[in-house]
């Protein structure tokens, strides 16, 4: 690629298809951000707990309403992946798989135990409820 | 700083390092991220199945739950951690994307400030319902 100084440019990210490992180091911070809002739910859940038993039901009321399950469901998928690729992280931090045949298994040993983990959960959740 | 920086310059490396910054704590907002979350692994177990036995809970079976000891304990190392972790994580976030300076200090100071606040709320939250007040 020219751009005008015969250096070369680095990938543009609107026509590079970034390889799944890529995908799936940006949706770790995704999910870490988006988990960090859910913290909002947590200190709502438990705050209401501690005023009484009117503002725990609303705050119940609200986690079992249609929105609330669509924020929780997600919430769950986020978590069980940002475990997953978290847990992936630290062996990194070890030192350990970087190989690309490594990148290529982890990745898919991280995706199909968010999906199992986030499905039992629902299914032991719904069950429970 | 220029004349200090230059190659031609009388100075030892060292001495154009001093005063730029600590050597010595480098690493501590890394380890503090990597030792969160080993800490998460156990306790975001411990909590999903806290929350899935308490789906549609009343207030009596809730309050029952943050009444025994090991509860409340997990509760509040849970969301101590989890505000510590989530604020690490913030920030490094915040650092890399924000690239206006005080933009930059005005948010990681709020993202700082909210998860003091909202731990704490936490924590007095199960402390509450732990002593019964």
């Amino acid at each position: 690629m020219a751009n005008g100084s015969g250096r070369p440019l680095s990938p543009h990210l609107q026509v590079y298809r970034l390889p799944l490992t890529a995908v799936m180091s940006i949706t770790h911070r995704i999910t870490g951000v988006g988990l960090a809002v859910g913290t909002l739910l947590l200190t709502w859940w438990l705050v209401a707990a501690a005023v009484g038993p009117d503002a725990f039901a609303r705050a119940q009321g609200f986690i079992g309403s249609p929105i609330g399950l669509l924020f929780m469901f997600g919430w769950s998928v986020a978590l069980y992946y940002h475990l997953c690729n978290g847990i992936r992280h630290l062996v990194w931090d070890a030192g350990k798989s970087f190989e690309l045949t490594d990148a290529d298994r982890n990745n898919k040993i991280v995706l199909g135990a968010t999906a199992v983990l986030t499905v039992l959960t629902w299914i032991v959740g719904l069950a429970a409820w | 700083m220029a004349s200090n920086s230059s190659k031609s310059s009388l100075r030892s490396p060292l001495a154009h390092a001093r005063g730029l910054g600590s050597a010595k704590h480098g690493t501590e907002h890394w380890w503090g991220q990597r030792l969160t979350a080993i800490a998460l692994v156990p306790l975001t177990v411990w909590f999903v199945f806290g929350v899935i036995g308490h789906l549609g809970a009343d207030h009596a079976a809730f309050v029952a739950w943050m009444k025994s000891p090991f509860s409340a304990v997990m509760m509040i190392l849970t969301a101590g951690v989890v505000f510590h972790h989530a604020h690490s994580g913030l920030q490094v976030v915040i650092e890399d994307y924000i690239s206006a300076e005080w933009q930059k200090l005005a948010v990681l100071i709020a993202v700082k400030f909210v998860s003091f606040a909202l731990a704490a709320a936490c924590v007095l939250a199960v402390v509450k319902i732990f002593i019964g007040a």
